[in-house]
């Protein structure tokens, strides 16, 4: 009846998981509720789950990718704890959690901290700045969000019902196939993956269309603002990268439930072709989430330095040629596990090639600033802090670049230092810069400066602190994913690494007191002019937050971004005629995006335990929730030319009110 | 957002839709386009059972006609052309086929010198007994 | 007053590169938004396919000692199979040109003709694939029969998928009529089962017609 799912799964003897369950579900239980007590249950179904509205979808994804990262922080914090304690003895964590804990690190990290961060960026800003009401497919957009959090969620749950898998954030076989890892852990991971997968692949679908063929009249492809660019480099790799993902995981599906032999050591299956694929994915992953982070610093940087943006078209060629080029180093991953001199050259080639246009954007970025009236606000200083870090990242990148090299450095903490260096140097401190630039155009009211400069300083001596010790320990010769170790050397090292992970930490709690002061003092804080940091791409056009529809007109762009908008300024202040408002139609919410997660949610834990005829009942429901949507008649409601012209003139009002009193 | 914009757009087209064409020329289409495939489709099996040509060169050309009958369907079911009007359609599809001769010819490649570089997977059991 | 703006604005005269370009007349279509929606679905789908063979290439002669290729194929039945798909292309693009031209009962003919050729296809395939387990030649046999099920099998999932939604959608024409966005939904599935048919050309040449040669 229940498959493979009995009382036993649940791990009441581990103290760990119990009481980090505990909290959770005492949290949820809490909000849960709040919500319902104080009558905001109506409230959240109507304006945020069933929303198909861009606008806060991207904000939902970027509260989803907050959360997780705490979840995800809490395991390095464990990790970095075991490793302090760990020298000569067993630490706290007992090897078959601590794999857990780096694997559950690994994953949270990537799909459900990283991702999220910059799809939700992505789908807050890139209509905005393309001067248009929404993207191209906006139910579609909120079953991608769904269906990305049914994937968190199941990852969640397997901290108390079963286990996570133990075997890296990336399952090589054969250790993930059923004969070395019999428990339900791996497909947890499997079926998360390929559910979350699904819902970004129907993200980058959304965001292609969105960017070529929705863009408002005049925005050629040479005035989009680089956000715009990068994104639809990124979702070209979605779109051609997870396909192989899905593939991927599904054969290890298909050996895991059925028996094949694809990646087994019998029946002539091969692992390599395991990694071999699922690297063809990954190296695109990189830079699906590098290249929205490097167009947020382009606008950061061109709007605190008071200049456009040095070098655009190079920018855009350079954005474009690392698209096709992550497609061609894959191999790099795998140098050391048999491949010939000629393969490896070549791959090692291909991978410091791929350097050289990321090397034009950093001088494109100083440029811009260099001769600039810099203001340092936190969008700035994460900028700033982003072009040290993320150069060092990168150099050492080109190192292990080198495959004589990469066999020396090779499952190192080098490289563990490595890819945090580029991670958390790029993609994080990218999306936190786009979170503070952007949270006044989501909420109408800025961020606590103060708190969030906090943040950014604890954030970058904390980095520093933590991951400068694992170059070494990589130097010294210490592997990753170590639950012990028997070298005193090390330990010094650790030790400073932790107290990295700590004032990282520090970092963090400023982030959520900076959030929390944010919204007590939002009076003060209130953006009036829709354009607080005097910005130079159409967002700021529209108030601050923006109306349902983005625009009650829609622009009309004659030159570059810039100009635009001071154009606009001039004629707005000038002229008493009142703009040409028509009705236009907004699609109708919908609760096909969290009806269909339902569904995918049951369905997925269904098969992870083998349930096999809840996974029936899952699929059908799935299915269903389409017909019935696709049955729909009216998708769309109108709001009327008046209403829009009523809400417009307050909302230009309220502008020039405010421009008034500043000048 | 309607079905039909407001100004008209010379420059584009849906995937998969023709220009303005009378019913008899789409249906002739179609009729073209079934033919020129079965004909490439019968010359693939003719010569995969055939003797009479030199053998290691049937694989090849079996290759080589169906990319011809890939391309067959492209244009007269898919309607993909090289006009100014499909450029967004036929770019995005060179995307993707470069991506998919990327991921089949690296993965062929780089298995391939494993294989050379790396003892057959039974062998190494073998040994371990 | 313009001019002198943008000559404060933009002292080194950035925008004039921008003058000769060729102007963009805002948002496209929503049929035309749509169908590249699915385009771009449908070449991530392609590539999905582009790992099964490359998987299917690599693994073609792990046999583990069992069946090869050229003593599992039964061409002739590969012949009826491709037969069916291509006419079912064809019928489909009749549908597609009824739809257009507002035929209700010429679309729901071809659209019949469509499903038929399409279950025609997936029973050849499915008597294939049960008579291979029944000479003990099934997937679990090894690497290359894997490959082989996992290839051809996605294929024949996707077609099942494409019987589903034809279905769906000779419905909602009874239901609805010609209606624009029904209209929408007919192109993306011409698209789809087009599609299916290219991937089926790769299938029957690489599998079938050079394994049986082997």
């Amino acid at each position: 009846m229940f498959g493979k799912l009995s009382w036993s799964a649940i791990p009441i003897d581990q103290p760990i998981p119990m009481a980090a369950s505990g909290v959770v579900a005492l949290v949820i239980l809490g909000v849960l509720t709040w919500v319902v007590v104080s009558g905001r249950l109506p409230y959240l179904w109507h304006e945020w789950i069933t929303s198909v509205d861009h606008k806060r979808i991207g904000v939902m994804y970027t509260l989803l990718a907050m959360v997780m990262l705490l979840r995800g922080f809490a395991d390095a914090l464990m990790m970095r704890g075991q490793q302090a304690v760990a020298l000569q003895s067993q630490g706290y964590l007992p090897p078959e959690h601590y794999n857990q804990i780096f694997s559950a690190h690994g994953t949270i990290m990537i799909f459900f901290v990283a991702m999220p961060f910059v799809i939700g960026l992505m789908n807050l800003v890139v209509p905005l700045q393309l001067g248009v009401r929404d993207v191209a497919f906006p139910t579609l957009n909120s079953v991608g969000f769904w269906l990305t959090a049914t994937g968190a969620l199941l990852v969640n749950i397997s901290l108390v019902i079963g286990e996570f898998a133990r075997t890296g954030w990336l399952p090589y076989p054969p250790l993930s196939e059923m004969t070395y890892s019999p428990g339900v852990g791996v497909d947890y991971y499997l079926w998360s993956l390929q559910i979350s997968g699904v819902g970004t692949l129907v993200a980058g679908i959304n965001l292609v269309t969105t960017v070529l063929k929705l863009r408002t009249k005049g925005m050629t492809y040479l005035r989009m603002p680089m956000f715009c660019w990068t994104a639809l480099a990124s979702n070209l790799l979605i779109v051609a990268a997870f396909p192989i993902l899905t593939a991927t995981l599904a054969m290890l599906i298909l050996d895991r439930y059925l028996g094949f032999h694809f990646f087994t050591n019998e029946a002539g299956g091969n692992v390599m072709m395991f990694m071999n694929l699922i690297w063809a994915w990954g190296h695109p992953e990189v830079y699906i989430l590098v290249l929205p982070a490097f167009g947020i610093f382009s606008e950061v940087v061109s709007t605190f330095s008071g200049k456009p943006l040095f070098g655009y078209r190079s920018m855009v060629v350079a954005t474009m040629a690392i698209c096709v080029i992550s497609f061609m180093v894959w191999l790099h991953h795998f140098f050391t596990m048999g491949a010939g001199p000629n393969v490896n050259a070549i791959f090692g080639i291909a991978s410091m090639i791929i350097a050289v246009p990321t090397g034009v954007k950093i001088y494109n970025w100083l440029f811009t600033m260099y001769g600039g009236r810099i203001r340092f606000a936190t969008p700035m200083l994460w900028s700033i802090g982003f072009m040290v870090t993320f150069l060092i990242g990168g150099l050492t990148g080109v190192l292990v670049a080198v495959p004589p090299a990469d066999f020396l450095l090779h499952n190192s903490l080098f490289l563990v230092a490595h890819f945090h260096n580029v991670v958390i140097g790029g993609v994080l401190f990218g999306a936190f810069a786009g979170y503070t630039y952007w949270f006044p155009k989501a909420f109408g009211f800025r961020l606590h400066e103060g708190l969030g400069k906090a943040a950014f300083w604890f954030w970058l001596i904390g980095f520093y602190v933590a991951f400068m010790p694992l170059y070494v320990l990589g130097l010294l010769g210490m592997t990753r994913r170590m639950q012990h170790y028997d070298v005193p050397e090390w330990r010094p090292w650790l030790l400073v690494a932790s107290v990295g992970a700590l004032i990282i930490l520090m970092g963090i709690a400023c982030q959520i007191a900076q959030l929390v002061v944010s919204i007590r003092h939002r009076v003060t804080l209130r953006d009036h002019t829709g354009d607080p940091w005097d910005g130079r791409s159409l967002e700021w056009a529209t108030a601050s937050p923006p109306p349902v529809f983005n625009f009650a007109v829609m622009p009309d762009v004659s030159g570059e971004d810039a100009y635009w908008l001071m154009e606009q300024r001039a004629k707005r202040q000038a002229s008493d005629t009142m703009p040409d408002y028509r009705d236009i139609e907004m699609p109708r919410n919908s609760p096909t995006g969290f009806i269909c997660a339902f569904f995918a949610t049951v369905m997925g834990f269904a098969l992870i335990w083998h349930i096999w005829w809840l996974v029936v009942v899952g699929a059908i429901g799935a299915f269903a929730t389409f017909v019935v949507f696709a049955w729909r008649d009216h998708d769309e409601y109108v709001i009327a030319a008046a209403d829009l012209a009523r809400i417009d003139q307050a909302i230009l009002a309220e502008r020039l009110a405010s421009t008034r009193g500043v000048g | 957002m309607s079905d039909h914009s407001l100004e008209p757009h010379a420059t584009d087209v849906a995937p998969g839709d023709q220009g303005d064409g009378r019913v008899r020329t789409r249906i002739l289409g179609y009729v073209v386009g079934l033919g020129l495939a079965v004909v490439l489709t019968a010359t693939s099996f003719f010569i995969a059972g055939t003797d009479l040509v030199w053998q290691p060169s049937i694989a090849l050309a079996i290759i080589v006609l169906a990319i011809a009958q890939m391309g067959v369907h492209l244009v007269f079911f898919l309607h993909i052309t090289t006009g100014p009007d499909n450029t967004n359609n036929l770019m995005a599809l060179a995307f993707g086929v470069l991506i998919v001769v990327l991921v089949i010819g690296g993965s062929l490649w780089i298995m391939a010198n494993l294989n050379e570089n790396m003892m057959p997977m039974d062998q190494i059991i073998q040994m371990q007994r | 007053m313009a001019i002198a703006a943008i000559a404060q604005e933009d002292p080194h005269r950035l925008r004039r590169l921008d003058a000769s370009r060729a102007v963009h007349s805002g948002p496209a279509s929503k049929r035309i938004v749509t169908g590249y929606g699915f385009w771009i679905f449908l070449l991530s789908d392609m590539v999905m396919f582009a790992c099964f063979f490359a998987t299917y290439a690599v693994l073609s002669g792990q046999t583990a000692d069992g069946p090869k290729g050229a003593e599992l194929f039964d061409l002739r039945s590969v012949a009826a199979e491709t037969g069916c798909l291509l006419l079912s292309s064809f019928t489909c693009g009749l549908a597609s040109i009824a739809a257009d031209e507002r035929e209700p009962i010429l679309f729901q003919l071809a659209m019949a003709l469509t499903c038929a050729l399409g279950l025609a296809f997936l029973s050849l395939e499915l008597r294939e694939f049960i008579g291979l387990v029944d000479r003990g030649a099934g997937p679990t046999r090894s690497a290359f029969l894997t490959a082989f099920f996992t290839l051809v099998g996605c294929h024949g999932l996707h077609v099942s998928a494409g019987v589903l939604w034809l279905l769906t959608m000779m419905a909602q024409v009874i239901a609805k009529g010609f209606r624009a966005d029904i209209l929408r939904r007919v192109m993306c599935f011409a698209l789809f089962w087009h599609a299916l048919d290219i991937i089926w050309v790769a299938v029957f040449s690489v599998i079938y017609l050079i394994g049986a040669g082997k």
